[in-house]
């Protein structure tokens, strides 16, 4: 592992900042010094020793920030591990990746939060932000030691991969969770209608014979949380959503002013129920793919707002464990890599979401949602930034994760980073930044 | 998928019967004719397939496919190579497609894939160079029960188009009822699929089309039917609670003389077996003089002949099948015997 280069002095120049939360959009200059945002403004001068990057062309905009990520250590490093995880991030203009808690063993208690915080010290090349379970073991039996985990740095309680399938254990969880400010993460699934299912139901999974999850095991699950945050007034996050149902509901809830958020992955907005036709395990996800509607819905929710955040929930998977019959495979696909360049070709060139609005979706927004001090560009914060090249396009051929399970691979996509900074240390310079010419 | 890449003039695999054209149904149908006219001498083999092994990779218990595709294989002179999931290296670990590229290192010609995950056959499929034949992959589709149900019923109908076609059962966990469903309907008939809503799968009617309806009453469902695939329930699924009883279910969807009545008077009545007597078929219509449930498992043998053979040419199953021409190479190798 490469250890990240100590802060530099750097002066970004030229570029379109883009930063919502201080209503910038505009030709600006980004001034990076001692690991921190020093200036913003017009027509900087470069101190002494500053390393100048002509930017013109390209966007500059706050590190992303990925609230749904799994790194798979403990317990399953031959998929990924936090610093393979965390180089992925970065390689994709990723500075701040939320962990999940569904490890082996889970993160559940005050150890699992310090180990991780521990190894990300040790190994990471951008922040790691751990989750806590809301359940010992996940099991969704009895309430983990909530307050002690956010005392050790637990950003949010989530037993993702599970919802807490027990409506009471789960009001008590909101209304714990409150008292410490915590986020609670739902993965909104209702196991019993789910049953074996492997992916969407409907004519598709018909005509294949596999076992199909119906689009109202997720929208009860979620309009059963719904109801439960309005009852304790806890801020529940709805993770992944994935059908029109799930964006409706929430959407009828913020109006009602329910403490509610949501994010949503780039491959629910970018592909369907189809795409197992042609990727096979590598579209197995859950929740499923779901069908056009859908995928056109979140993308209506993305823009309005109703979902708050893009999230990748990168989810690694050996080769061994992928090349397996569809319904022995296990779900899930990486994405931290794609997240960016998804992104701008899925939602930005259609003329779905603006440059700014994209932004907020992938920084801001997540930030905000978990209340994490980043994802934006002010004076005196820790410099986590991304300089992005909007034109140029790539053909996906490989990843830096340790996993390479993507239905993306060999898609053509525009919109790549071309430097990264976390705290002011440049943890991804492309060939193209470096050979531009310092003025 | 089964659905093979587009372009290609040949069908390397037999994975089901969404992908085939009617003619390529109706080519194999052909051959199986002579197939089973063999079957009346004294010595039932010949020489077509001499040299070339046929691994029956069977992850899921069966017998009478296993031992249909056995004989098929034995009666064409091929050497088979006969694998049980229960006695393999898969109880220690190993993957489906470590085990087929096993197989593959012998250089076996055939591969016949049972397996309990939909979709198993077309994964060994890619994997590997030789000709994989789906014996029924979990719910996905069983072709060959497929091409034997409606080869029974040409034999004794002389025509499938226009015909209207009964199908009774757990449809929703079938893979013998979506074969049926995709060669039926090609070739020209109504099928009526019914059984308790619980168990029809979402979407049926945006699969198959207008061809297909549902019904969950058996009696208006058997008006005027020609044939009555009666579909095996599999007990074990009494367990996820999609009807209350086999009592009910007896009731409701079993099949009995007086229902049959219902029917054509020449309605034909199948069953792919095994058969649980006295719950989704009585005894009295199991054996009786509509029943084609014996001359199924002998039909079974001659299809699977026929689809060995058409195989066995190096260019697979031909796009567009000359009209009768391979099933006439075929009764010109069977003659050569005598």
């Amino acid at each position: 592992m490469t250890k990240p280069n100590s802060p530099e002095t750097l002066l970004i120049r030229g570029g379109r900042l883009i930063d919502p939360e201080n209503r910038r959009d505009g030709e600006f200059d980004l001034l990076v010094a001692e690991g921190k945002v020093a200036r913003v403004g017009k027509a900087l001068t470069a101190p002494a020793g500053a390393q100048v990057i002509d930017a013109k062309g390209l966007i500059v905009a706050p590190g992303l920030v990925d609230i749904h990520v799994h790194l798979r250590e403990p317990g399953n490093e031959g998929a990924e591990t936090i610093e393979s995880g965390t180089r992925a991030a970065a390689a994709g203009g990723v500075t701040s990746v939320v962990a999940m808690p569904n490890t082996q063993p889970p993160i559940d208690s005050v150890s699992g939060v310090r180990f991780l915080l521990r190894r990300a010290a040790e190994t990471a090349t951008v922040r790691v932000w751990p989750t806590g379970a809301i359940t010992v073991g996940r099991s969704g039996e009895k309430l983990a030691e909530i307050g002690a985990m956010a005392e050790a740095g637990a950003v949010a309680v989530t037993d993702d991969g599970n919802a807490v399938p027990d409506t009471q254990l789960l009001r008590r969880a909101l209304d714990y969770a409150k008292m410490f400010d915590l986020t609670v993460i739902e993965h909104a699934e209702d196991k019993s209608l789910m049953g074996e299912g492997v992916m969407n139901e409907g004519p598709l999974a018909t005509r294949l014979g596999h076992k199909g999850i119906p689009r109202q095991s997720e929208s009860i699950a979620i309009a059963r949380d719904i109801a439960l945050a309005e009852l304790t007034g806890a801020h529940l996050h709805v993770t992944h959503i994935s059908t029109r149902e799930s964006v409706e509901l929430i959407r009828a809830a913020k109006r009602r002013g329910v403490r509610v958020t949501s994010d949503a992955t780039p491959h629910h907005f970018t592909l369907t129920e189809d795409a197992i036709l042609r990727y096979g395990t590598n579209a197995k996800m859950n929740p499923p793919l779901r069908t056009e509607a859908d995928r056109k819905a979140i993308i209506n929710g993305l823009a309005d707002g109703t979902i708050d955040a893009i999230a990748s929930d990168h989810a690694p998977h050996t080769r061994a464990s992928k090349e397996q019959e569809f319904s022995a495979a296990p779900f899930g696909i990486i994405g931290l890599e794609t997240i960016l360049p998804l992104t701008v070709t899925q939602l930005i060139e259609p003329g779905h979401l603006s440059w700014p609005d994209a932004i907020r979706r992938l920084c801001s927004g997540p930030a905000k949602v978990l209340s994490l001090p980043v994802g934006e560009l002010s004076e005196g914060q820790p410099a986590d930034v991304v300089v992005i090249d909007p034109a140029e396009e790539r053909t996906v051929s490989g990843f830096s994760s340790k996993s390479q399970n993507s239905p993306f691979l060999g898609w053509t996509l525009r919109g790549f980073p071309q430097l990264v900074l976390v705290e002011g240390r440049v943890v991804l310079r492309r060939e193209a930044l470096r050979a531009a010419p310092a003025r | 998928m089964a659905v093979p890449p587009g372009g290609e003039n040949r069908v390397k695999d037999l994975l089901g019967l969404e992908s085939l054209t009617p003619a390529q149904i109706e080519h194999i149908l052909d051959v199986a004719r002579p197939m089973k006219s063999l079957f009346t001498r004294s010595i039932k083999k010949v020489p077509a397939l001499r040299g070339k092994t046929v691994a029956l990779l069977f992850f899921e218990a069966s017998t009478r496919t296993r031992s249909s595709f056995e004989l098929a294989a034995k009666r064409l002179s091929a050497d088979t190579l006969s694998f049980a999931s229960s006695t393999s290296s898969v109880t220690k670990g190993e993957s489906l497609l470590d085990t087929a590229k096993t197989y593959e290192a012998m250089k076996v010609d055939f591969m016949v894939i049972r397996h309990a995950a939909s979709g198993a056959p077309e994964l060994v499929a890619q994997a590997v160079k030789a000709r994989v034949i789906n014996a029924g992959d979990g719910s996905h589709e069983h072709p060959t029960q497929g091409l034997l149900d409606i080869y029974t019923i040409l034999e004794k109908k002389k025509r499938i188009d226009g015909l209207k076609v009964v199908i009774v059962g757990d449809i929703l966990h079938s893979r013998v009822a979506r074969s049926n469903l995709w060669g039926l309907t090609k070739l020209g008939a109504h099928v009526t699929v019914c059984g308790p809503s619980t168990l029809i799968p979402a979407g049926l009617s945006e699969v198959f089309g207008p061809k297909v309806s549902v019904s969950t009453r058996l009696d208006e469902a058997l008006e005027g039917a020609d044939v009555i695939n009666v579909l095996r329930l599999q007990r074990e699924r009494q367990q996820g609670d999609y009807f209350p009883t086999v009592r009910e279910y007896t009731e409701l969807f079993g099949l009995n003389t007086d229902r049959l009545r219902k029917a054509k008077p020449d309605c034909l009545v199948l069953h792919p077996g095994p058969m649980n007597r006295g719950v989704e078929i009585s005894s009295e219509v199991a054996d009786g003089p509509r029943s084609m449930i014996l001359e199924q498992v002998t039909n079974g043998i001659a299809v699977r002949m026929a689809v060995l053979y058409v195989f066995a040419n190096p260019e697979g199953l031909p796009a567009t099948p000359p009209d009768g021409k391979q099933a006439a190479k075929a009764v010109t190798a069977l003659k050569a015997l005598e």
